[in-house]
């Protein structure tokens, strides 16, 4: 049943590729579209709903709260990559073509990934997510994109060697990969020299994947240099999967102990803050938005970091949160990239007047990061600080508070920037961004004020799920 | 103790050979030399029991990926010898790696002094009855399978979006 | 475990970061992109090294067989795409050199 979510895309993409009918770039790109919407509604049946938060270490293949809200966010961001991949006139029809196929492929390696229950499972899964994305990157063949993904690689490469002799140091020491199995070694072995020299390796191989202080060099260059589509998902969903998602399922196995959440809190308040000053000096909108994502993936590992079921709940939630409000960014960022041909935030100026669509959903997303009620983002970050709080690590849930005090300057910075003030001499004819971009914004922009208004249902609906 | 001895050399042939593959000074001969570090990993995997992973090295690594990076090196021309003179990296990273190389050993022989056994982690109720033959082993694992179905798939959509030549290229 | 295999162990301890360290090294004080790949590889057969040590010293090497062949058909599909990467590299940068691959800052 859960197979299903896996299975599917693998017999799509093998369908569009044997040449029994001309399959054009428009039937891959609507099938891709339909899995996605599938996978959203999918997720609401009720076999779906009836396992609980507290089998985190079950056996084999099965669904529990967190991975029923990474199925949810991989859907919802799937779309609107696809959306904007629609729309997209740079892109020829062959590539787009084979955008559709590989997005499937990668939703494939995501789905699974969220489902397995055993360590070297997730490796496998971690690498199609990873080859998938080099390929991504690299599609439209621009001198910066290659060198982006090229960057990507390598770091990417050195990451899962890093995972990989952590793995094998488990195995060796538990017989067998499976979570239950290393769950009870770690009772027996935990102080054992080796072992934490291997959960050190592990984690740090983690962070090199999902960009968290001090490994994020790779992520500007790679959410910058990559074409529109690719960013979005990019920054929506493939590097919180293969970053945090692993790091939360890490966690229960290594049983909450105290030195990792130390490391979590130190490493995650670094991201904060170094995040946080990284995005106010920079020209190009996409690489002030990738900064803005290591901060935020800062602000996740902080919630992990305070060691209760609290913090790991809002961990999740703020990664629902990030993904809905972080792809919706992007997914302007490219409506601007294809009207104005620029990325660059001092050539544009009062664009609020010619497209407004695009500056009011910039304006609520922004809102939503900076932590303003009554939207989505303040409940998550408020959530986090009370987590930290009340677990004892008051300094850290400081720390949080002010940095957020910084997302709120940069981001007034750059909203009076590009969108108000008076519009430039060229810019007068630029119309509105084509209608599946507008489309994909107005549609992620609904999720997160419903989100935020909504939220005492949604918690009831969290707390079913989670039963806490 | 004369398996000991066995493990010993092909462990330094190894290291040397290697060490030799990343201090090139032509690049082909560094592809070649890789081609040379994954027969001796061959052989070493055929000594620890593991006979049909050294059949898979030895034909994928020390084969494949061999012709892969002599090709490459091919297409794309290799810069001349005076202008590899000029690429010459800085003391400073020499100095850096040589340190780290020496902290490793260091840490090691540490490690070496260590007699107590109970210092390895390993099971200690090791099942022999478990599984004899490789093939029931695949029947464990049905999730990798369809991971690598996935990533051949990928590898195939790869070479196709970054070797052909579109239509509108330069 | 007896003190012989103690010794065997403690070897190939030793030797798996030692050739981590040799790829490591590679990777970051080289100028040409073909040996920065060339140090990827090596650090994998450090890994693969690893795991066969682990598979014998555990006495299940069955496992970690099929745990070698997975790793090094994803190592090869990697491989591939490196490759694709660094001929689309050269044909558009007109070299292979790091120096002058520099055009996105940090």
């Amino acid at each position: 049943m859960f197979l299903l979510l896996v299975l599917i895309p693998l017999i799509l993409v093998l369908l569009l590729n044997i040449n029994l009918y001309k399959a054009g770039q428009k039937t891959a790109v609507f099938a891709a579209g339909l899995f996605s919407l599938f996978q959203m509604f999918f997720v609401f049946s009720p076999k779906f709903l009836s396992t609980s938060f507290a089998d985190m270490l079950s056996l084999k293949f099965e669904c529990d709260g967190i991975s029923w809200i990474m199925l949810f966010t991989i859907s919802i961001i799937s779309f609107a990559s696809i959306c904007v991949l629609y729309a997209s006139e740079t892109l020829s029809s062959r590539k787009k073509f084979n955008f559709a196929n590989l997005i499937l492929l990668s939703m494939a390696g995501m789905n699974g990934l969220v489902f397995v229950r055993d360590i070297f499972s997730i490796y496998v899964f971690i690498e199609i997510i990873a080859a998938t994305s080099y390929v991504l990157i690299a599609l439209d063949k621009t001198k910066k994109s290659l060198e982006a993904s090229f960057k990507y690689l390598v770091l990417s490469s050195v990451a899962t060697v890093m995972m990989l002799s952590a793995i094998a140091v488990l195995f060796m020491a538990a017989g067998s990969t499976e979570f239950v199995k290393v769950a009870e070694m770690y009772k027996q072995y935990g102080t054992n020299p080796l072992i934490i020299a291997a959960t050190i390796f592990f984690i740090a191989g983690l962070f090199i994947k999902g960009g968290v202080m001090p490994f994020h060099g790779w992520l500007p260059d790679a959410y910058g240099a990559a074409p529109n589509p690719t960013s979005v998902f990019l920054a929506g969903i493939v590097t919180k999967t293969t970053g945090i998602y692993t790091l939360i399922r890490l966690y229960a196995i290594f049983d909450f102990s105290y030195s990792v959440q130390m490391v979590f809190l130190v490493f995650g308040a670094l991201s904060v803050i170094v995040g946080a000053f990284g995005a106010i000096n920079q020209n190009n909108f996409k690489r002030m938005l990738a900064y803005s994502s290591i901060s935020q993936v800062g602000y996740i590992v902080l919630a992990f970091g305070s060691g209760t079921i609290m913090g790991v709940f809002a961990g999740m939630l703020h990664l629902f949160n990030h993904s809905v409000f972080k792809a919706l960014l992007f997914v302007n960022a490219s409506a601007i990239d294809s009207e104005l041909k620029t990325n660059e935030i001092d050539k544009m100026a009062g664009l609020s007047s010619q497209m407004p669509v695009t500056s009011t959903t910039s304006i609520i997303a922004f809102l939503s990061t900076a932590g303003i009620p009554p939207l989505a983002g303040f409940w998550s970050k408020l959530l986090i600080i009370i987590a930290l709080w009340f677990s004892g690590n008051r300094e850290f849930a400081v720390v949080a508070i002010l940095a957020s005090v910084l997302t709120i300057t940069y981001f007034l910075i750059m909203q009076k920037k590009v969108f108000f003030g008076k519009l430039k001499e060229k810019f007068y004819t630029i119309k509105e961004a084509p209608f599946a971009i507008r489309f994909a914004s107005l549609f992620l922009c609904a999720i997160t004020v419903l989100t935020g208004l909504f939220f005492p249902l949604i918690l009831n609906f969290m707390g079913f799920l989670f039963s806490f | 103790m004369e398996n000991l001895y066995i493990h010993i050399f092909l462990l330094f042939l190894v290291v040397i050979t290697s060490v030799f593959a990343v201090s090139h000074f032509r690049i082909i001969r560094g592809a070649i030399l890789l081609g040379g570090v994954s027969f001796f990993v061959s052989i070493i995997l055929f000594m620890l029991k593991a006979p049909m992973a050294a059949m898979f090295e030895l034909s994928v690594c020390a084969g494949l990926i061999t012709v892969i990076f002599i090709s490459v090196i091919s297409i794309t021309n290799p810069p001349y010898i005076d202008q590899r003179k000029q690429n010459r990296i800085s003391m400073w990273k020499k100095i850096v790696a040589l340190l780290s190389i020496i902290l490793v050993c260091g840490v090691c022989i540490y490690i070496i002094d260590e007699k107590n056994i109970a210092f390895i982690p390993v099971m200690k109720n090791a099942s022999a009855a478990a599984m004899t033959t490789k093939d029931s082993i695949w029947n464990m694992r049905h999730v990798d399978l369809i991971g690598q179905a996935l990533i051949l798939l990928t590898g195939i959509f790869a070479v196709v979006v970054l070797f052909k030549k579109g239509k509108d290229e330069k | 475990m007896n003190a012989e295999s103690l010794i065997l162990f403690k070897l190939y301890i030793m030797v798996t970061p030692l050739l981590f360290i040799i790829g490591l090294f590679s990777i970051m004080t080289t100028r040409n992109i073909v040996a920065i790949i060339i140090g990827i590889e090596i650090m994998t057969k450090g890994v693969t090294l690893l795991f066969a040590t682990s598979g014998y010293f555990s006495s299940k090497p069955e496992i970690t067989q099929n745990f070698i062949i997975v790793m090094i058909i994803v190592e090869v599909v990697i491989l591939t795409i490196a490759a694709g990467l660094i001929i689309n590299i050269a044909k558009k940068y007109d070299s292979l050199s790091t120096k002058n691959i520099r055009n996105l800052k940090g």
